[in-house]
């Protein structure tokens, strides 16, 4: 079995960054201008990415397939980012976000790594608020902050319900200033079709044109993707529709090991399906679990009243509801983290309490932070505390202040108050923490080709912690992978541009010419959506949010199955040469019925429980997730052999050093 | 409910566009629109027709990218709503939706209802950010304090997602709220104001040299936003401008 080199600095934990920082290769100013480098992908990492890396001089060439970078999915992000600035003086520091990061992630995350994003993290406020991100804050005029799912401490900033968004924003104002210098070539409509290796050496992608099909071949000394997760290889996730695996899959079919795949976060709070037509799910964010609280009704017969539309739910009296949560885990109560939460969600419907049609449903109700908030209000203001519908609208107005875009999307889709009702949330597919094996330096096992953002596998274990995605996302950007690169760039100061004429660019573009026309030429019988969701049918059922080796094998036969059905009778209308959306997610979708494969015998493989990857094997008496450290202590990365199935596992051990593993407990 | 379908298409930038009549049925209140426009491609596929073009991405009503013209408002007859987000139980059994792609001469059209709205980004690159580097040394976060409505505002402002219904409801084609909101977010924020001066020129500079037409203040962008951006951000930009030009 082939072992992989983390490149992890010598020394201790808490100086390995600096130390690493201080003794790696440089290039000189004069020398970046003679370096191209190419960024797929423009959420949080890649903006980021492409903006400093523009600023230290380097020729960047970025690649997205939306309209415009500001599109990308990191935009949707609600709730917010962590940072371990301590500015509530509630005892935070760096080191306590390390620790409950490695914690959230069930001890599956590579210590060095983890460490050095709680140290940026602080960074990452400064810089955005530079920029002009307008963060929540308080009547002093100084930063707010709320609590997330996890944790004991209030270190997530936030800009209401649209952090991402801001954020995101803030990342493509910095690329905006690049491409107005010239520094930055942005080719927006533009989708990465295959990487291109020279001499065993990341040299360049072949790219398509979607307004106009043209493949494009783009030259560069190094390729760094920062292409999102998979979660659409479900089908239904709370993933933007054009979000796709395929920059991840095709660095990984030309030698970069993908890592843990099975390691998909299910969140807890999301808008319930309602429908066969349905095409995506909508988040609800954690941080509606600060103040929300989680129940479903304790007698069987309020349930069955409920469903039949007999009963409202605010007719339950308080002691004939189960705060599940709170009962479950007192210390940490409706903030566990998303793991947990969904788990316990789903154990509820499964007995049957589940609370709208579909018994696919639990509440999450404001009433009782709403008459909290009226109170302090009234007090506040000198008002009448007692006064029922006074306090009632005071607290709703908190509410509105706090969460109001978010309660305005559920009303819109569900169409329901959620201020006179509680919303009904089930769990959804959300956020993938495997992908792309990287190294310290978030080099991929190709020479030359980086993976960040959620693309990389690294930071978050089996589970990550809400608020920790815009964190890795914008560390990784903005300051780890623009030091870390210029250690392998070097070496390639006299390269000189790379040509794109030769053989290996020739023989790339033939490879994406022929697919593209095999699908054209198919006239089969299927749309590629018919497979897409069968296709997420299969990982739901069988590779879900519980997962057993008897359904975990079926599902790989039938995907397997599934992908040469797809070959055979795929339907791909229009032509190859002009604006044609069906042709753009045959490729997708190609690439998702390989993966969907490969994540099933991942989790196959893996028959202890952690975070987000539950085996029905493995479990505690009372129902908890069951780690095998003793087996299972590793990083599982697959190295690319033809078919999925015949995937060969590369293990990367992980040593922890400062932490003592333990059994994660919320209780 | 059944419905008919008035679709613009077109087949690229060149191509002479029309309105095609085409009939859906058996569609449930609870989806949303573009779930209706997904049935309708299925459909038309199945048929041997090529399924209408449309841009979408997040279906949440963040991302700005889906940007229909439905029934003559952009985004559809709901308030604060993007097209994703707009729900079929808005409809009747038996209603006619026409539906077209954003107009304006800036906003060249790609495909059938896609749009080209790369001149938003290009007034961005004009002056759309603060010059400040990723140095990771920056000054602490909460060095300087800012006025809780202030910041407040300048969130507000910069909720934009840029979809460009504003230009759309504009009899004018007028990108003044889109650009007012982003001048706006800066203007308000200490961080922005030592550029303030030469972003507003430059970035209505570019705007005018996009073809976007002048604000004649009717207010139609302000009602058909899907994130309700404020008219007095336009205001706000006017003066922002008028300050510029006298500092020269």
């Amino acid at each position: 079995m082939a072992t992989l080199d983390s490149k992890i600095p010598q020394g201790p934990l808490a100086d390995k960054w600096t130390n690493h920082k201080s003794h790696i290769n440089l290039v000189s100013p004069a020398n970046k201008r003679l370096i191209d480098v190419i960024v797929v992908g423009t959420g949080l990492a890649g903006a980021s990415a492409s903006a400093t890396l523009a600023e230290l001089g380097y020729n960047v060439k970025t690649f997205c397939f939306q309209d415009s970078p500001r599109r990308a999915h990191s935009i949707a992000a609600q709730g917010g980012i962590n940072a371990a600035k301590n500015y509530q003086g509630d005892g935070d520091s760096t080191y306590r976000l390390f620790y409950d990061t490695i914690k959230g992630g069930d001890y599956r995350s590579r210590e060095s790594n983890v460490h050095r994003l709680a140290e940026v993290s602080t960074n990452i406020i400064d810089q955005c608020v530079a920029q002009g991100v307008p963060f929540a804050r308080d009547y002093g005029g100084l930063l707010d902050n709320r609590s997330f799912g996890g944790v004991l401490v209030s270190r997530t900033f936030y800009a209401k319900g649209q952090t991402g968004q801001q954020l995101l924003l803030g990342a493509y104002s910095a690329m905006n200033r690049q491409i107005g210098r010239g520094k930055i070539k942005m080719y927006n409509r533009h989708e990465m079709m295959d990487l291109v290796l020279v001499d065993g050496k990341a040299r360049g992608i072949i790219t398509r044109n979607l307004v106009d099909g043209k493949i494009e071949r783009h030259g560069a000394h190094a390729v760094v993707i920062a292409s999102g997760g998979y979660g659409n290889v479900f089908f239904l996730s709370t993933n933007a529709m054009g979000s796709n695996v395929s920059a991840g899959w095709k660095i990984h079919k030309k030698g970069a090991h993908f890592a843990n795949p099975c390691f998909t976060q299910i969140h807890p709070t999301c808008i319930p399906v309602s429908g066969d037509h349905q095409s995506k799910l909508t988040l609800m964010s954690e941080s509606l679990r600060n103040d929300g609280r989680i129940w479903v009704p304790k007698k069987i017969e309020d349930v069955k009243a409920i469903r039949d539309g007999k009963l409202k739910p605010t007719a339950i009296a308080e002691e004939d509801r189960d705060y599940y949560l709170e009962r479950r885990y007192p210390a940490f109560g409706n903030l566990v983290p998303r793991d947990v939460a969904s788990r316990a969600a789903k154990e509820r419907c499964d007995e049957g309490y589940g609370v709208n049609k579909t018994g696919e449903a639990v509440y999450l109700d404001f009433a009782s932070a709403i008459i909290r908030y009226g109170k302090e209000e009234a007090h506040v203001k000198g008002l009448d505390a007692n006064n029922a519908a006074l306090v009632k609208k005071l607290g709703q107005g908190v509410v509105r202040a706090k969460y109001g875009n978010l309660f305005q999307m559920y009303e819109k889709i569900v169409d329901q108050d959620p201020y006179e009702t509680p919303m009904m949330i089930y769990p959804a597919v959300h956020y993938t923490m495997g992908g792309v094996w990287v190294d310290y330096n978030l080099m991929t096992s190709i020479p030359g080709c980086y993976a960040i953002g959620e693309a990389n596998f690294s930071d978050h274990g089996a589970n990550r912690l809400g608020a920790s995605a815009l964190m890795q996302g914008l560390a990784d950007g903005y300051f780890v992978l623009p030091y870390t690169i210029g250690d392998y760039l070097a070496d390639d100061i006299r390269t000189g541009a790379i040509n794109t004429d030769s053989p290996e660019f020739d023989a790339a573009e033939k490879a994406v010419q022929d697919q593209i026309d095999a699908f054209i030429n198919n006239n089969g019988s299927n749309t590629v959506d018919y497979y897409h969701r069968k296709l997420g049918k299969i990982m739901w059922n069988k590779c879900g949010m519980s997962r057993n080796a008897k359904e975990l094998k079926e599902a790989m036969v039938e995907i397997k199955a599934l992908r040469e059905d797809f070959y055979k009778n795929v339907n791909v209308p229009g032509t190859a040469n002009e604006f044609n959306e069906q042709l753009a997610k045959a490729g997708r979708v190609a690439d998702f019925l390989e993966l969907g494969e490969l994540f099933a015998k991942d989790a196959l493989e893996r028959t202890e429980s952690c975070g987000g990857h539950f085996r029905e094997e493995s479990q505690t008496p009372e129902g908890e997730a069951m780690r095998d450290d003793e087996n299972f202590t590793f990083v599982s990365a697959w190295e690319y052999k033809g078919e999925p199935a015949d995937a060969v596992l590369c293990k990367e051990a992980l040593n922890y050093e400062e932490i003592e593993v333990k059994t994660r407990s919320y209780k | 409910m059944n419905l008919t379908l008035k679709i613009w298409r077109q087949a690229n930038a060149d191509a002479t566009g029309s309105i095609e009549t085409y009939s859906i049925e058996n569609i449930s209140p609870d989806m949303s629109f573009l779930e209706m426009m997904d049935v309708h491609n299925e459909e038309l596929i199945a048929k041997g027709i090529d399924p209408v073009a449309f841009d979408h991405d997040c279906r949440e009503g963040i991302c700005g990218m889906c940007s229909m013209y439905i029934n003559g408002e952009a985004h559809g007859p709901d308030r604060l709503v993007t097209t994703c987000q707009l729900h079929m139980r808005k409809f009747k059994d038996g209603d006619t939706i026409t539906i077209e792609p954003f107009r304006a001469n800036a906003f060249p059209v790609v495909k059938d209802l896609a749009v080209d709205r790369s001149a938003f980004d290009r007034i961005q690159h004009a002056g759309g950010f603060v010059s400040v580097n990723t140095s990771g040394n920056t000054q602490d976060a909460n060095a300087i304090p800012i006025d809780k409505h202030d910041a407040d505002k300048a969130f507000d402002a910069a909720t934009c997602i840029g979809c460009g219904a504003c230009v759309a409801s504009c009899k004018n084609a007028s990108a003044m709220l889109f650009v007012s909101a982003k001048v706006s977010q800066y203007a308000l924020l200490p961080q922005g104001k030592v550029e303030a001066v030469d972003r507003v020129q430059n970035m209505v500079k570019q705007m005018d040299e996009e073809g976007f037409g002048n604000c004649t203040n009717t207010g139609a962008c302000e009602v058909e936003c899907p994130k309700g951006i404020s008219l007095e951000n336009i205001a706000r930009m006017n003066r922002e401008y008028l300050s510029a030009s006298l500092k020269g």
